[in-house]
């Protein structure tokens, strides 16, 4: 068995894309993700791992070299944060549309403005239907296992799509931890050598991301968002085929103390450790709460939330970023969205907290919890709420 | 819009929508929307060409007897032939008359 090692997330993020043997990463650096790049820079020009590291100038250009790598048949890794991935922007809709496996790590941090480096999930949520599978990470274990998995994942011939694994920037990235560091052969057992399926090869000359005339792009979108919502079967899978081989076991969504209970919170990413510990004291006082994660964002595991919260009355969710104008954070109004129509009184409430790197404490989620009931108990709540807002 | 010989299904299209085989591009025929087509009149046509030469896509190819044949499924009405027809012999008319 391999051994723990103390070691700071972000280079795990690194540790990772080594193991699974990486043939390509283009990366810019940029804050919370700075550690990843560096130590994937020192790790391949130490010979340590055997891939060309292309510096580019943009993150549109890191984007832009690694669907060309992906094409040309390189299992590819690159990360990025906040402004970086909004300028990946356009390209981050045709990585999928290509069909390229590429595998990036998100160090989740808020977008400007103003300007923040803090950690939120503004960026990400920004990007939440480009079409690339979603996985959020809540401790290193499961950043570095995420990663390995996410190679796994995309390059299944079923699949072909890309993956975003998505860890808080800071509390998450720049954080020691101990953590199980796969070898490359240990990881070649579960992750065989991508075979791509089309490949831009001058023997066998093809046209990838032609024009997509009107009589075809409805297809040509259809077949991403079957493949994408079919891609939960692969990622389930490859998760329990991973458990198989290195013990660890994961599923789309994470419950934590939810027999029984009468409330659920429902959160995403590290701060859930937090919320544990709430939840523990709130159980301690007698409120039956219990907790859900997303693990896995897009495809969104509508039947196991819909299992996960079965018999439950309130709802609390929790946003790590707004949508402005909207209704309530996309968790919030996705998880609701889901949930409409169920039979029973299954109440469901927002709240939006953490922005831009501002403390969530478990007293807030206690907070969060006892509004819920509060508003539950009066039938009707706020559209939803900015936790510990200053208002003068 | 254009028109592809063999539309398919979302099940068939190729990995990302690429293209596998070379000159595909002939069997989109991009012709159909034009509102206007070129007409000639061959009893003044003095096969000088002109037409086959400045036609920007290729709608024109030379025949045996001299004259130059028109191939609608690809001239977008453009008017360039009729206006360059050194004796007048190309008329645009309306599509559908």
């Amino acid at each position: 068995m391999p051994k723990r090692v103390g070691m700071e997330v972000s280079l795990a993020a690194s540790e990772a894309a080594c193991a699974a043997d990486a043939d390509l990463i283009a990366a810019y650096p940029i804050t919370p993700q700075t550690h990843i790049v560096e130590h994937l820079s020192e790790l391949v020009a130490d010979g340590k791992l055997d891939a060309e590291f292309v510096p580019v100038e943009s993150e549109h250009s890191a984007i832009s070299v690694c669907v060309g790598s992906s094409a040309a048949g390189a299992r590819t890794f690159t990360a990025t944060s906040s402004q970086g991935l909004a300028l990946m922007h356009e390209i981050l809709f045709i990585a999928p549309a290509l069909r390229t496996p590429i595998v990036m790590v998100v160090a989740n941090r808020a977008l400007s403005g103003p300007i923040s480096i803090w950690n939120d999930h503004s960026d990400i949520m920004a990007e939440r239907d480009v079409g690339w599978i979603q996985t959020f990470a809540e401790n290193g274990q499961e950043v570095f296992d995420l990663v390995i998995h996410a190679f796994k994942v995309a390059e299944d011939p079923e699949v072909l799509l890309p993956i975003m694994v998505n860890l808080d920037g800071f509390t998450l990235s720049h954080v020691v931890e101990p953590i199980e560091i796969l070898s490359a052969s240990e990881v070649s057992q579960y992750l065989k050598p991508y075979k791509p399926q089309m490949v831009l090869d001058p023997k066998k000359p093809v046209t990838m991301g032609p024009v997509g005339m009107p009589e075809v792009y409805t297809e040509a979108r259809w077949q991403i968002e079957s493949l994408l919502r079919g891609s939960k079967k692969v990622v389930v899978r490859a998760w329990k085929e991973f458990s198989k081989h290195y013990g660890r076991t994961y599923k789309p969504i994470e419950t934590y103390r939810t027999r029984g209970a009468d409330v659920i919170l429902i959160t995403m990413g590290s701060v859930t450790e937090t919320a544990m510990t709430a939840v523990d004291g709130m159980r301690e006082k007698g409120i039956k709460v219990g907790l859900v994660r997303f693990r896995l964002w897009r495809p969104f595991p509508i039947e196991e939330l819909k299992r996960a919260v079965t018999g439950v009355k309130v709802l609390a969710v929790m946003d790590r970023a707004i949508s402005y104008g909207g209704q309530g954070g996309p968790v919030f109004t996705e998880v609701r969205s889901a949930l409409y129509g169920q039979s029973g009184q299954l109440q469901v409430f927002g709240f939006v907290a953490g922005l831009g790197g501002r403390d969530i404490t478990a007293a807030m989620f206690e907070q969060m919890v006892k509004k819920a009931i509060r508003y539950a108990k009066k039938g009707k709540g706020p559209l939803y709420e900015l936790m510990g807002v200053r208002e003068r | 819009m254009a028109k592809v010989d063999a539309l398919v299904g979302w099940r068939n299209l190729e990995i990302g929508c690429a293209i596998t085989e070379p000159g595909s591009s002939r069997k989109l025929k991009t012709g159909d929307w034009r509102s206007q087509r070129p007409v000639t009149d061959r009893d003044k046509c003095i096969k000088c060409g002109m037409c086959w030469i400045y036609c920007p896509d290729i709608v024109y190819s030379p025949t045996k007897s001299g004259y130059f044949k028109w191939d609608g499924n690809y001239c977008k009405g453009c008017g360039i032939c009729a206006r360059e027809c050194p004796k007048d012999a190309i008329t645009m008319v309306m599509e559908g008359e």
